[in-house]
């Protein structure tokens, strides 16, 4: 289905609807608070959070879970570690039972340095999970044609890397990010990369449904600010990408006509 | 869900209100973008406003036409297999109606007609028929593609719609690819122009791009006969037929033709006379609207419109067509249209050469 969208300002993965387009994620914050103050700074619906870190014995008392449950949002468990689609598949699994949600992010990086993608076990636990009644929302390169093959396979949304992940470089990937947003017939969420407020607007204004920042809010010096002033981009770009952002005029109508004079013959 | 449903959420004449809005400003902006054009800027390419701005247009498809096909042209030819029709489209010369010689074409004849291709150096061959299911249904054009199959590189076809499993059928006898033109998007009026036959259901028609995606059918070709609506919507709901298929069957590739309505068997004559600066207009938004778009231009059109357009554009063209089934071995009368641009393909040839430009007689080999 094309997503036929009633309200502009609304978004929708799976069956939940979300106004704020910015997504967090939870790692590398100097502690829980500073955390859970960002997290409500940001205004954010949705934050992630790697089934790995999280205890499992009990999830109520877990030092990262207890943060992120307290301020209410919805909890995006992620497969961050796994290897490959098996894992990632365990990882969703317990996930849904931990949390009792079947909205899952998958990300499988069987390469520890850089972190990026396997693209080959991203489909296949896409296609799995799909049939699983997971709400898959995978982590991938900037991939036009491997977001087209998880669309077929049931994916909720794709989440294509603006840059290497924890890079802060901003859009490195934007002109394969215009393919996938022209092509996708389901929410884009520009993952990764992400370093400051204009890359998050200019995603936005590029017509990216959503963006998903982490590091770039964790590391700034005033993380619960650095969290407002992404909310402010990210709502920003909206704005202008509703409001049909005006091109750099360098075009006007010209006065000779070497090409279409035959057309006055 | 097919383009049916997203059609009728399409309003034409809020549509053609939104064109006439457009200003001067948004066809500047339109032209300026160096991302994908959206619907809006087409709105504003098909507009009265951008009429000044035929010039840039013409540059800019050039310039993106090359970027994305080189300085050639593909040379393609019409094969008319049968005139036997029971549709009533009160346009063509083949019209039930028209008391007119019906013919289908034997095998001996087709091989006749191949010949006479073949020695003008032709390896694409697009095949044609009337709407003829019991005469020259699937099955029929199975044989024929069978039959003419070990001549050309690449068979394409322009024939009634068909359903997804015939396509995938078809597939294997070499089907490249099919076109199959809505006439007019205008779904109010498209039963005025198409009162009997099968054709009178837009529905069923409207869906055909559909069926060939699910079929896997390599190229759509999508297309509005010229003169019965306001072009400026037409090309707005095409767009918008374009967007949707590119996303949803986007193993496929696409083309466009423009077809304008000539003079031919029959008292209709087109209502909303389509000027040529229009024309131009219109090939050229949908250039920079799609700058990956195969478009053709028939026989339909004039010497001195082909000759420019060659290189503004457009990637395929017709020469030496004949529009009448047999009419390559023997004279007759039965053409559909008159064409309007005679030459045989080896003027042609040295027309294209003379503009920098190549010939590709044959595009890709076809391995499936």
């Amino acid at each position: 289905m094309l997503p036929l969208q009633k309200n502009k300002t609304m978004f929708k993965i799976g069956n939940k609807e979300f106004k704020s387009r910015l997504f967090l994620g939870t790692g590398k914050f100097s502690s829980g608070e500073v955390m859970e103050k960002s997290i409500i700074a940001s205004k954010t619906e949705m934050v992630t959070m790697a089934m790995k870190r999280i205890n499992l014995d009990n999830t109520a008392t877990d030092d990262m879970a207890k943060y992120i449950i307290r301020t209410g949002v919805q909890l995006l468990p992620n497969t961050s570690g796994v290897r490959d689609a098996k894992e990632a598949v365990f990882a969703a699994e317990m996930a849904r039972e931990a949390f009792e949600t079947n909205f899952i992010k998958l990300e499988i990086h069987p390469d520890p340095r850089f972190l990026l993608p396997d693209p080959i076990e991203t489909l296949k636990a896409t296609e799995e999970l799909a049939k699983k009644g997971f709400v898959v929302l995978p982590y991938i390169q900037a991939d036009p044609i491997l977001c087209k093959r998880l669309e077929e396979v049931g994916t909720a949304a794709v989440m294509p890397l603006g840059a290497p992940i924890g890079s802060n470089q901003g859009l490195k990937t934007k002109s394969f990010l215009e393919i996938i947003i022209a092509q996708s017939t389901v929410p884009v969420i520009v993952d990764a990369g992400i370093g400051a407020p204009s890359h998050a607007a200019s995603a936005m204004e590029m017509g990216a449904d959503a963006i998903l920042v982490n590091t770039a809010v964790a590391v700034a010096g005033d993380a619960e600010k650095m969290a407002k002033a992404f909310a402010l981009a990210v709502e920003a770009g909206r704005m202008a990408y509703e409001a049909k952002l005006g091109a750099v005029v360098h075009t006007q109508a010209i006065a000779s006509s070497p090409l279409t004079a035959f057309l006055d013959e | 869900m097919t383009f049916y449903d997203i059609a009728n959420t399409l309003d034409w004449k809020q549509i053609e209100q939104e064109i006439l809005q457009k200003t001067a400003t948004d066809v500047e902006m339109a032209l300026s973008k160096n991302t994908i054009l959206n619907i809006e800027d087409m709105k504003a390419l098909v507009s009265p406003a951008a009429e000044p701005y035929l010039e840039t247009m013409a540059q800019l498809s050039r310039k993106a036409t090359q970027e994305r096909f080189g300085k050639t042209i593909q040379f393609y030819i019409p094969l008319y297999l049968t005139n036997a029709c029971l549709n009533h489209c009160i346009y063509c010369g083949f019209n039930h109606n028209n008391k007119i010689h019906r013919v289908i074409l034997s095998d001996k004849e087709i091989l006749e007609e191949v010949k006479v291709i073949k020695n003008m150096g032709y390896e694409h061959l697009l095949l044609l028929t009337g709407e003829s299911p019991v005469h020259a249904g699937v099955d029929y054009m199975e044989h024929a593609m069978q039959l003419v199959r070990p001549y050309f590189k690449q068979l394409t076809l322009e024939v009634q719609p068909l359903k997804s499993e015939e396509y995938r059928r078809l597939r294997d006898s070499g089907l490249y690819g099919v076109y199959v033109y809505q006439e007019t998007y205008n779904q109010e009026r498209y039963p005025i122009y198409h009162p009997a036959g099968l054709k009178h259901d837009y529905r069923w028609r409207l869906e055909t791009p559909d069926r060939l995606g699910e079929a896997g059918v390599h190229k759509i070709g999508l297309g509005a006969l010229l003169g019965l609506e306001n072009w400026r919507v037409e090309s707005i709901f095409m767009a918008e037929h374009l967007r949707y298929l590119e996303k949803r069957y986007w193993r496929s590739r696409y083309s466009v033709a423009f077809p304008r309505i000539r003079p031919h068997e029959g008292t209709f004559q087109p209502q909303y006379n389509v000027t040529d600066k229009q024309f131009t207009q219109m090939i050229w938004a949908f250039r920079l609207f799609d700058h990956d778009l195969e478009m053709s231009l028939t026989t339909r059109e004039s010497p001195n419109m082909r000759n420019h357009m060659i290189s503004l554009g457009i990637t395929s063209i017709s020469a030496g067509s004949k529009t009448d089934p047999g009419g390559y071995a023997h004279e007759n009368e039965l053409e559909q249209f008159s064409p309007n641009d005679n030459r045989d393909p080896k003027t042609m040839l040295e027309m294209v050469k003379a503009q920098g430009y190549d010939v590709v007689w044959k595009d890709w080999d076809n391995f499936n």
